[in-house]
């Protein structure tokens, strides 16, 4: 690596083209984007700026405090869901034989590569009163009745007088089963990756010494992929609270979370101070989390090389 | 599968319950899609018994204008984006690898903030600069992509950034010298040395730009204008009336597509992680 003074040509033809790029493109929307949320909206499309933090103490009152904590436990719900189910899968994987490694490791990356939307519009077509759950359960259904007649119990209408299909759609269980349903690979991946690196010599000497599996679980391996737990657990919890097209698809008028609030304040509202300043309260929830990780991080590597 | 020996302590996977929960999971991922992949080819309109194959619903979204103006929408978009992202993000990898400079910790920070902050941040505040600058997209076709593309090479360029500089980081700076030692100029060797390794980085850069460009769809949905459709925010709006085959065919196009282009970054990827240094 050079010191840029003995190029400087060369530095400002390749730096400037991308800089321009992130600092015009980007940095000054951002910018514009707080000035705006310290200003005060006058009339349909002006504002004056007067640094006011009106926009900041409403968007902490109770109404929207609510909303906020509601993403941020939803947001957590859906990382400890995917925690609890991507863990034995990440577990196994680091486990199989070479040859099945590659496989099943593409086979957990593969729906990362289909559209976002259409993932949840296809949670929607299989959840919906009309959806193909519904439609399986109502073939169950007449099947079933179909034998009870057969049998001879028809009249009794034990199951009911006729099928009623599950509500799945328009809850908030839709909504943390769909997050669950597209953020599940962001937590396997990472948790991967530290299992796979883990020296499962250690493993073995825990075992050989008497400890059980739980035990060993519990002090061995967990310790271990501490990094990688961390992580797994940053990485998920981001992108699920700057969620919008799950509550949005799936979720019914009371499960709305932050980034919906935000699109409506910019689009049907047309409060765009009070959307800057909630989309700013956003972006500082997940700085913190990055820098979180950042300390987590920095503590277990401490550990491992005490 | 029918392994007699017995289940050694390490020998997770052979556990029956850890083979299911992988199982269970493999299914959970895929049951939604492969549903409406499978129903795409349905004949029937109650979508759950199967009538019999049938292209005709693809037919229906080929011949749907809208859908299909807003599908070549998205793509223009995503060619575009890939050119303009692939050569921004091999600058700033060269950059960051060949040079010293004042603040560059801070520099580098910049440049991962499209990648960390929340999409729906970048797509609002996109929207409210296009606004007050007043961008000119009443001027025709393809002046009304113009913001959507700015949009998707602001985030786009750091990813393909990461990637060159992860190749660039194995490459053998004594290669460069020595074109210089034998006469080359600065850019000669940029051209004959340095970018001829990079390929292979900047392959995979262009086709990772160009998934992440068509499967975008919430900073689409706020840079686009009333006039501009694409292909995502075409099929949003579809799904918020009502579920049909047609979006499906047209959501399996999609699929396709993207798995297909990123099936190919990753083979060139993995093809050109043995060779260290040589170039």
């Amino acid at each position: 690596m050079e010191s840029w003074r003995r190029h400087p040509l060369v530095f400002w033809i390749i730096g400037l083209p991308p800089t321009f790029w992130l600092v015009v493109f980007f940095l000054v929307p951002l910018t514009l984007m707080w000035i705006m949320s310290v200003s005060t909206k006058v009339g349909i499309n002006d504002l004056d700026l007067n640094w006011t933090l009106d926009n900041y103490s409403r968007a902490l009152g109770w109404l929207y405090l609510e909303i906020l904590l509601k993403s941020f436990w939803m947001a957590g719900a859906t990382t400890l869901l995917c925690f609890a189910i991507g863990f034995p899968v990440a577990f196994a994987i680091s486990f199989a034989p070479q040859r099945w490694k590659g496989l099943l490791l593409l086979l957990i990356i593969l729906p990362f590569w289909t559209n976002l939307l259409i993932r949840t519009y296809a949670l929607i077509a299989v959840l919906r009163t009309r959806g193909y759950v519904n439609f399986s359960l109502e073939w169950l259904w007449e099947k079933a009745n179909g034998f009870l007649m057969f049998v001879g119990l028809g009249e009794y209408q034990l199951l009911g007088q006729r099928f009623e299909p599950l509500e799945l759609l328009y809850n908030n269980q839709a909504v943390l089963f769909g997050m669950t349903y597209v953020f599940l690979p962001f937590m396997i991946l990472p948790l991967y990756a530290a299992l796979e690196r883990m020296d499962k010599s250690y493993i073995e000497a825990s075992l050989d010494l008497g400890a059980g599996q739980w035990r060993t679980f519990f002090s061995v391996i967990i310790p271990l992929s501490k990094a990688g737990i961390i992580s797994g657990i940053i990485i998920t919890f981001i992108p699920a609270l700057g969620a919008f097209l799950q509550p949005d698809l799936l979720g019914g008028p009371d499960s709305q979370l932050i980034a919906n609030v935000i699109e409506r304040q910019f689009k049907s509202a047309n409060d765009w101070p009070f959307g800057s300043a909630l989309s700013f309260i956003l972006m500082y929830m997940t700085f913190g989390a990055l820098a979180l990780r950042a300390v987590l991080a920095k503590n277990s590597s401490a550990m491992e090389a005490a | 599968m029918f392994n007699r020996r017995p289940i050694g302590p390490l020998d997770y996977t052979r556990r029956l319950w850890l083979r299911l929960s992988v199982l269970a999971v493999l299914v959970f991922l895929y049951a939604p899609i492969a549903t409406l992949i499978a129903f795409s080819f349905n004949d029937s309109k109650r979508n759950i018994v199967w009538r019999g194959f049938t292209m005709k619903y693809y037919e229906k979204a080929l011949e749907n204008e809208s859908l299909m103006i807003a599908f070549g929408n998205s793509l223009t978009i995503a060619l575009i984006n890939t050119i303009l992202a692939t050569i921004l993000g091999a600058m700033v990898a060269v950059l960051l690898w060949r040079f010293r400079f004042p603040l560059k910790a801070g520099y580098e920070g910049a440049m991962a903030l499209p990648i960390v902050i929340p999409e729906i941040c970048m797509g609002v505040s996109m929207m409210a600069f296009f606004g007050w600058v007043g961008w000119p997209t009443a001027w025709g076709w393809p002046m009304t992509l113009s913001p959507i593309i700015i949009a998707h090479v602001a985030f786009s360029f750091p990813f393909v950034a990461m990637i060159v500089r992860a190749r660039l980081s194995n490459f053998n700076r004594e290669l460069e010298e020595s074109a210089k030692d034998l006469g080359a100029s600065e850019w000669q060797a940029m051209r004959d040395v340095i970018v001829p390794f990079m390929k292979p980085g900047l392959i995979a850069g262009a086709l990772m730009a160009f998934t992440l460009s068509l499967d975008d769809f919430v900073i689409t949905f706020f840079t686009s204008g009333p006039d501009t459709v694409t292909f995502p925010v075409k099929v949003y709006s579809m799904v918020r009336f009502s579920v049909t085959p047609e979006v499906n065919a047209a959501s399996t196009v999609l699929i396709v597509i993207t798995v297909l282009v990123t099936a190919i970054a990753m083979r060139i990827q993995s093809r050109f992680k043995g060779d260290v240094g040589a170039g």
